[in-house]
């Protein structure tokens, strides 16, 4: 399997200094506009392409800059700070340049497609859901129907955030029109290649920038965009881990920037008594304690999924163990965000109830709302309720 | 031995979609239909059976992949 590589990262500090810049230059100025039209946010990423990250989880030899998990989930934290749908957008694509690097390399398309995300920045999308499945990752009704080298193939995808934007598609089918639910491949396909029918539209109350609607997708490509590699492995060892690590990250991005207009509240109010901190000083503090534990979360998670893929063992990332704390932390900043953007909330009072107040955080609650509902709470949580009675965490 | 215990907790915890008697030792129990939450009901039927207790570190999908894979580490907690 893949294992990491330690490379040179020096120009880290610069490159998040170039981050904040697009940041605040550009992203924050759509983010309103990305809101209210529930449109894909076509300047944050020309700004983000622009830098070159549409490829910095890429290894170094293979053109990209070798970030580490590390550095591209503070990524996504920067990039939550200005548009909560960008920094979605930005992590969901990322997932998906994690799967192809640690897992398809050994395919001549998969790797002469890096070259071309590399050269091109593209974006990709993914279908993983279906309709009829109960949200399953783990099981398709679709299959590869193969003949002659090409394949067809016609999936029901409830969800398929920024779909219409992708340049491509990453989609998991059952690996031939024989093969059982859970016998999954996952098949990379180009915009030309494939058709986008609408189901669904997005109309929703947060994350409206990631243009999530459903389609039914038609398909027709060579076999060759067929990663033979069970999905499973690429869902245990990567999908899963690398997905609630970089969500949970820029999640703790929105509630940093909620508790920022919460300090400019305090500020203002401390400026006008200096003689006695206001009462809302106390809710600073202790909302400013949540921040810190969930970005503990945060970093214990990554510090665990790094050794794992330093050391390469595969069958580590399927230990229950394992799999409950990654869910555990996908559930617990998922509520976070909400109690921290609820509480900033209380402390600017009716100015963050505002959409037409500097100190809004109309949209940071509307997003974070989404957080626990999409990939459910309360289905992750089912499912650790069948792992905890198995594992027992070390005495 | 073992693996014939094994394939009877299996046919009775398992909740497969195929009879535990048209596998072969090496077969893909996920693929034949094996849930997580079947998965909890097989291993505390195995635990009782062989008077063992399954730690964390072989506690993973992979334990469970096979009844092979059940055998050889119910061979190893028995040592």
């Amino acid at each position: 399997m893949f294992t990491l590589s330690s490379e040179d990262n020096t120009n880290f500090t610069e490159l998040l200094k170039a981050v904040h810049k697009i940041g605040s230059k550009t992203i924050a100025k759509h983010a309103q506009d990305v809101d209210q039209k529930a449109r894909f946010p076509v300047e944050s990423f020309a700004a983000i392409k622009s830098l070159n990250l549409m490829s910095a989880y890429v290894p170094v030899k293979l053109g990209g800059m070798g970030l580490n998990v590390e550095q591209i989930s503070k990524i996504c934290e920067v990039l939550a700070l200005y548009c909560g749908s960008t920094a979605m957008i930005y992590s969901m694509h990322k997932i998906q340049v994690a799967c192809i690097v640690h897992h398809c390399m050994q395919v001549d398309y998969f790797k002469n497609y890096v070259k071309k995300l590399v050269s091109e920045q593209r974006l990709i999308a993914s279908a993983t859901t279906e309709i009829g499945t109960g949200g399953d990752l783990l099981s398709s009704f679709c299959a590869v129907k193969e003949s002659d080298g090409q394949f067809t193939l016609t999936k029901k995808a409830p969800v398929i955030s920024y779909g219409e934007a992708a340049d491509d598609l990453m989609l998991t089918a059952r690996r031939n029109i024989d093969a059982p639910n859970s016998d999954q491949v996952g098949i990379l396909l180009t915009k030309e290649q494939f058709q986008l029918e609408p189901i669904s539209g997005w109309d929703t109350l947060g994350f409206r920038g990631t243009c999530s609607s459903g389609f039914i997708v038609t398909a027709s490509a060579s076999i060759a965009q067929v990663n033979p590699v069970p999905f499973s492995e690429i869902l245990s060892q990567t999908m899963h881990p690398f997905a609630h690590i970089t969500w949970a990250s820029l999640w703790s991005g929105i509630c940093t920037d909620a508790i920022d207009n919460a300090r400019k509240f305090v500020k203002n109010s401390v400026r006008r008594n200096p003689d006695m901190p206001p009462i809302s000083s106390i809710r600073l503090a202790e909302v400013t304690g949540s921040l810190n534990n969930m970005r503990n979360n945060i970093s214990a998670s990554i510090k665990e999924y790094t050794e794992m893929l330093i050391i390469g063992d595969s069958d580590a990332f399927t230990n229950f163990g394992f799999s409950t704390r990654i869910n555990n932390l996908k559930i617990s900043s998922s509520q976070m965000l909400i109690d921290i953007v609820g509480k900033a909330m209380m402390i600017c009072g009716i100015s963050s109830y505002r959409n037409d107040s500097e100190l809004s955080l109309c949209r940071h609650i509307r997003d974070a709302y989404g957080a626990s509902l999409m990939v459910n709470n309360d289905r992750i949580l089912m499912h650790n309720a069948t792992l905890v009675v198995m594992h027992k965490e070390a005495r | 031995m073992h693996i014939d215990k094994i394939r009877v907790i299996l046919s009775a915890h398992g909740r497969l979609t195929q009879p535990v008697d048209k596998l072969d030792d090496n077969s893909d129990l996920y693929q034949a239909g094996l849930t997580s939450l079947a998965t909890v009901g097989l291993m505390l039927a195995l635990e009782d059976e062989f008077d063992i207790e399954f730690p964390d570190s072989v506690l993973s999908r992979k334990t469970f992949g096979s009844i092979e894979t059940i055998a050889d580490t119910v061979e190893d907690l028995l040592d």
